[in-house]
């Protein structure tokens, strides 16, 4: 198929698919109340007040506030550059790590391709939340230890996902007609194989924001997240459950907020992956 | 079949030294090392390295690989820098609770999810269908401690019906169910999303077939083409995603652990990070992976069993 069709093609469906549709307006909202924080929170997000502890939600507080007098909303506000920040950075670190690794093993192929493939195996026994767990123990919390952490944890994922795209693509006549003229295995990759798997790379890295996102606020909320007083979502979540009785707030909204924005993520996701794989339309 | 799952369980072994091989070393490059994170920053320098001897870490690092690898194979898996217990102890104190949770929530899981998977497969592009499909797109958006916290905070909190911590008492059968309910239904209720999306996708693949046509051609009765051809064909890849999610049901049950307090694996591990209890860490990172290698290799002999065009080789 022309590509210039197929981009047509692909925003028709996108279109006509009502759910993803909600999903980028839903995530095009979140990431611009992330961008725009510290004009639109109410208050500053560090700012303690020791006579509002624990306010119930109300007009002047919507989310109510914490234990330090702090304003909930606003903490959410902020939380989201964390949650956002972690989730497409660490993508962007596992892409950058992973597709030239699965690109060359699949293209390859031989003991190269057996090497990348047995350390994906072993790395991919460990679940991403205790391989995250591991990392931060050893690295100590910070924002980029985390971002380094999720996106370690997701290079050998991306890079299978590579390598199994590769191997079909490899097979297509316009690789072998490249390769016919003489072209270089380099230029083949760049220029050939790697364009035609990114449809596939793009819809499992928009899954795995939405993944990244839930593990980073699982991290945090272990207690292994960014240094306090930045608020991130997992960690307001995890100092709020002590409060579950008399602050419910303090736990509930913050959990929302991770919610929907996983799961405009994942909306978005299920409509790429419509178009990836139209047999499942509908 | 015997032989196939003989060799398959030998396999295993590879993957768990390589696994506890990368564990080893990650965790000897942290700066100071395990002497200075069990005596403190405060500690002297004699003191160290007193520990450091008494603890073999003095050594070259290939000979202290070499005598843990060794140990690990008698079974020795250490002592913990903490309690300084054997860490074998207290792994199985604490494994029934994490066993209880990863089965009861798996278990939850499928039972829910295949009919849910099935019914609204059936149903497509009507309401049951987009129910469904909203339904399980909520539950793989919704962190497990995000859920257990509601389900804490509704169940044990507000209505009072079942306890808000704890992991019960192990011989007493009536007290382990009774904390069990809460925790089992958080996991169970992620595992059902993710399981009822792969049934309905799967269902759906099978559905255009052409033997599922040639059935229904044929005259056999919708029952007949709902649950001889097509969900034994459609129940294969789910097998297949049961093994692909069994990190996700790891990693939700730590979660899930440390919602409710339960004294299992998870909270282990967590307080082992805090405590940089680098002996205890090391081995239950190690059983997570393992548990992640088991369940895939249950599910490709699953697989077997359900398919019987699979041919073990």
């Amino acid at each position: 198929m022309a590509k210039t069709n197929r981009k047509g093609l692909i925003l028709y469906t996108f279109k006509r698919n009502k759910t993803s549709v909600l999903g980028v307006i839903m995530a095009v909202i979140i990431v611009c109340l992330a961008i725009l924080a510290p004009w639109v929170s109410p208050y500053d997000p560090i700012d303690q007040n020791v006579k509002l502890q624990y306010a119930s939600p109300s007009s002047a507080h919507l989310c109510g506030t914490d234990g330090y007098g702090r304003d909930e909303f606003s903490r959410i506000l902020w939380g989201s550059r964390v949650s956002l920040v972690v989730g497409i950075a660490s993508v962007l670190f596992s892409m950058v790590c992973g597709i030239p690794l699965g690109v060359i093993a699949g293209y390859k192929g031989g003991r190269v391709d057996n090497v990348v493939s047995r350390f994906n195996d072993i790395f991919m026994s460990f679940p991403i939340v205790i391989f995250g767990l591991l990392i931060l123990a050893i690295m100590g919390p910070g924002l980029f230890k985390i971002i380094t952490a999720i996106g370690v944890a997701l290079t050998p994922r991306i890079a299978r996902l590579a390598r199994g795209s590769t191997l079909s693509v490899k097979e297509m006549p316009y690789i072998e007609a490249a390769r016919a003229v003489g072209q270089r295995d380099t230029k083949i990759l760049v220029l050939h194989v790697l364009p035609n798997i990114f449809g596939d790379i793009l819809v499992m890295g928009t899954l795995w924001i939405a993944t990244a996102i839930i593990v980073e606020a699982s991290l945090s909320f272990i207690g292994l997240g960014v240094r306090p007083p930045t608020p991130s979502w997992g960690s307001m979540i995890r100092d709020g459950l002590d409060q579950l009785t008399n602050a419910p707030w303090l736990s509930v909204f913050p959990g929302l907020a991770i919610f929907l924005t996983v799961f405009s993520f994942n909306l978005i996701a299920d409509g790429l992956r419509d178009i990836a794989d139209p047999k499942l339309r509908g | 079949m015997l032989q196939y799952t003989i060799r398959r369980m030998l396999l295993i072994i590879p993957t768990l030294w390589a696994v506890v091989t990368v564990v080893f070393f990650l965790i000897r490059i942290v700066p100071g090392g395990p002497a200075v994170a069990a005596l403190g920053t405060y500690a002297t320098e004699e003191q160290i390295r007193a520990l450091e001897h008494q603890m073999g870490l003095d050594r070259p690092i290939i000979v202290q690989y070499g005598t843990f690898l060794a140990d690990l194979c008698r079974g020795n898996l250490g002592k913990s820098l903490i309690t300084r217990r054997p860490v074998i102890q207290e792994i199985v104190q604490a494994l029934p609770y994490t066993v209880d949770l990863t089965a009861s929530g798996l278990l939850l899981g499928i039972l829910m999810g295949v009919p849910i998977g099935i019914f609204t497969a059936l149903r497509r592009n009507r309401p049951p269908d987009y129910l469904g499909r909203v339904g399980s797109l909520i539950g793989i958006s919704m962190p497990e401690f995000y859920l257990g916290i509601l389900l804490m905070y509704v169940f044990a909190v507000r209505l009072n019906l079942f306890p808000v911590i704890g992991g019960g008492d192990l011989k007493d059968w009536g007290s382990r169910l009774y904390h069990l309910i809460l925790p089992a239904f958080t996991l169970g209720i992620i595992m059902t999303a993710f399981i009822s999306r792969m049934t309905r996708s799967s269902m759906l693949n099978v559905i255009g077939e052409d033997y599922v046509r040639t059935a229904r051609a044929k005259g056999v009765s919708e029952r007949m083409v709902v649950y001889k051809h097509a969900l034994r064909n459609a129940l294969i890849p789910t097998t297949t995603v049961i093994g692909l999610y069994a990190g996700v049901l790891m990693g939700g049950s730590v979660l899930t652990e440390i919602v409710y307090s339960r004294p299992g694996l998870g909270k282990m591990m967590v307080f082992a990070v805090k405590d940089r209890d680098y002996m205890t860490l090391q081995m239950v990172i190690v059983i997570f992976s393992a548990a992640v290698s088991l369940l895939n290799l249950l599910t490709d002999i699953l697989y077997g069993l359900i398919d019987p065009r699979i041919e073990y080789r």
